[in-house]
């Protein structure tokens, strides 16, 4: 939901760079009134349509703005910034309301009354001290609390206080706790099925098979020999169900192997056209087991997509772990077209991704190639050898 | 026969040391762990290895990857791996470790008593036996060179040899002659450029390419 602007906490800007700071900001002021009055116009003009791609691009152009004075601001304290706006995506009417429901555009409007008075005036003194030659030893003193004072005034509408950040992240918590609870309830439905209709029945049978040959082995040999058969074909029978149920929960390989040599099996198990699916695996360790797992039937989740959608000839697994995030991603030069919307599947991945804070970002501009990202991040446990191949 | 068997479970170790005695094999070290099989494997007197793939004490690989190890430090040793689930990857790595004399079957295979021990059999004989569901997995996915070349009678004549089936077994399958199966079995040999030599080996060469090893 937000990425970083303005990196890590640093030493604050010097004094020349604060100077140009102020002068920037004084420029800024301009283009921050036109945003401010244009928003009302375009709200006005909504009614009539025309208002709809105006709303976008003002709120588009503020966010800039401000994002700007964020970064002068996450300067001038040494402190870190975060960008806070959620993504906007969709057609012209989704962004509208994106625009609009994004707590943070009010937040920038009033901002900007700020900016253009409080601000403005702060700015102009800095500059006039500089300026004015006799007080440019004021000046030296006066350039970093006056600009400290105005990067304050900035953040306090532009930056979430600590308070609201954590109030975002139970929301966050709360919903994706909820859709896992939900997500569970679902598997352990289906597990029931599963066991109900498949194994235990065939138990059920088998039992009755057994009975029948025990009353039979006296005056119907070849009958009970016959029932003792069947028992052995009901038992595999259900033994295979068993099995295809544990494989659904946690497939064996993956207890074993880990997430690449889970993998590299499900690749095994996948031909395209043009050969083998390949995989490449760079990971020093193995991350904890919930994720590995959430992981391993997210990448099964997207083989399956494009051994039955994307018509692709070629498909690939890449795994890393790089700056504290397992990535998975799967390719394939299918036909594209692809979205992350399209099928259960892909949601249910995401919401057990979500879990561990996960993502999932598909890229498929039509025509191809497909790109799944998969996203989460974790630690990896104790250092093992990596291993690193392509089945043949 | 003399044989290293390793099980976990205790209900089925003993089962197994029944109905393997039964039919005239000697067990000679019936272990439960990974540490106990690796010191069993080194036995000069054992002449072959009925191996589960999960043992203690990591309860993963354990068994396959002794059976693995056994076979480089005696080339050609026989070994059947049993397992509650058969993957291809282990197929893979277990015919890559030394051309023939391994079996990988489904632990529910045992229940077919006569088949089974005929498996192990030949498995000690320095035949392959697989599991039929690597088998059809195998099946499903290959298309690729030179065993595109093959028709689908030489296809399914081939995957009947990797579950280690002998000729008779798969004219009967088939509901063929063996002669038939025969000339099946030698254009298969012809069309994968297999060197004329033994036909066991043959075979095994042929399973091997088969499984693009």
């Amino acid at each position: 939901m937000s990425t970083n602007a303005a990196g890590e906490a640093r030493r604050p800007a010097g004094r020349v760079r604060l100077a140009a700071y102020a002068f920037a900001q004084l420029l800024l002021a301009v283009p921050v009134l036109l945003l401010f009055a244009l928003w009302w116009v375009a709200g006005v003009l909504v009614v009539v349509w025309v208002g709809v791609p105006l709303v976008v691009g003002v709120g588009v152009a503020l966010r800039a703005v401000a994002t700007a004075h964020r970064r002068m601001a996450a300067d001038t304290l040494g402190q870190p910034v975060q960008r806070p706006y959620r993504p906007l995506d969709g057609g012209l009417l989704a962004r509208m309301q994106g625009v609009l429901g994004d707590p943070m555009t009010w937040r920038d409007l009033a901002w900007a009354l700020a900016a253009v008075t409080v601000g403005f005036t702060l700015a102009l003194l800095t500059t006039i001290l500089l300026l004015g030659v006799v007080t440019t030893v004021l000046w030296w003193y006066a350039v970093r609390p006056l600009l400290q004072l105005r990067s304050r005034v900035d953040l306090f509408f532009l930056a979430y206080s600590r308070t609201e950040r954590l109030e975002q992240r139970v929301q966050a918590l709360t919903e994706s706790r909820a859709e896992l609870v939900d997500h569970s309830a679902a598997e352990l439905r289906r597990l029931e099925r599963d066991l109900h209709d498949g194994a235990q029945a065939r138990l059920v049978a088998l039992s009755m098979s057994l009975g029948r040959a025990e009353e039979a082995f006296d005056e119907d040999p070849e009958k009970a020999r016959r029932l003792v058969g069947d028992a052995r074909e009901t038992t595999a029978a259900a033994i295979g169900d068993l099995r295809s149920v544990v494989r659904g929960i946690h497939p064996p390989v993956l207890a074993d192997r880990g997430l690449g040599g889970a993998v590299e099996a499900l690749a095994l198990d996948m031909s395209l056209p043009g050969g083998p699916v390949e995989v490449e695996t760079n990971l020093p360790g193995r991350p904890p087991a919930p994720v590995e797992s959430a992981v391993y039937f997210g990448v099964a989740e997207c083989l399956a997509n494009v051994g039955k959608h994307a018509g692709a000839s070629r498909a690939w697994v890449h795994l890393a772990h790089r700056d504290g995030i397992l990535r998975a991603v799967v390719g394939d030069d299918g036909r594209g077209g692809a979205s992350p919307e399209d099928g259960t599947g892909m949601l249910g991945v995401m919401r057990r991704l979500a879990a561990f804070d996960g993502t999932l970002s598909v890229s498929s501009p039509p025509g191809g190639p497909t790109l799944v990202t998969l996203e989460v991040p974790c630690d990896l446990s104790s250092p093992k050898t990596t291993r690193s191949s392509a089945p043949g | 026969m003399r044989l290293v068997l390793a099980e976990d479970h205790a209900l089925l170790r003993a089962g197994l040391i029944e109905l393997l005695a039964d039919r005239g094999f000697t067990i000679l070290h019936a272990v439960d762990n990974a540490p106990e099989l690796h010191g069993a494997l080194r036995d000069p007197e054992a002449e072959a290895a009925v191996l589960d793939v999960r043992l203690p004490p990591t309860q993963t690989d354990e068994g396959l990857r002794a059976a693995i190890a056994i076979r480089e430090e005696r080339p050609g040793f026989p070994v059947m791996v049993l397992s509650q689930y058969v993957e291809r990857l282990y197929a893979r790595e277990l015919l890559a470790s030394g051309a023939g004399a391994v079996g990988y079957l489904l632990k529910d295979r045992v229940s077919d008593v006569a088949e089974f021990v005929d498996g192990v059999r030949r498995v000690a004989a320095g035949g392959t036996v697989l599991d039929p569901e690597v088998v059809s997995a195998v099946l499903a996915a290959k298309r690729e060179e030179p065993l595109d070349r093959l028709t689908p009678r030489e296809r399914e004549v081939l995957g009947l040899m990797a579950e280690g089936r002998s000729n008779a077994a798969i004219a009967q399958r088939l509901t063929v002659t063996e002669k038939a199966v025969q000339k099946h079995i030698n254009s298969i040999f012809a069309k994968l450029d297999l060197p004329v030599g033994e036909d066991d080996h043959r075979r095994v060469r042929a399973v091997l390419a088969w499984l693009h090893l």
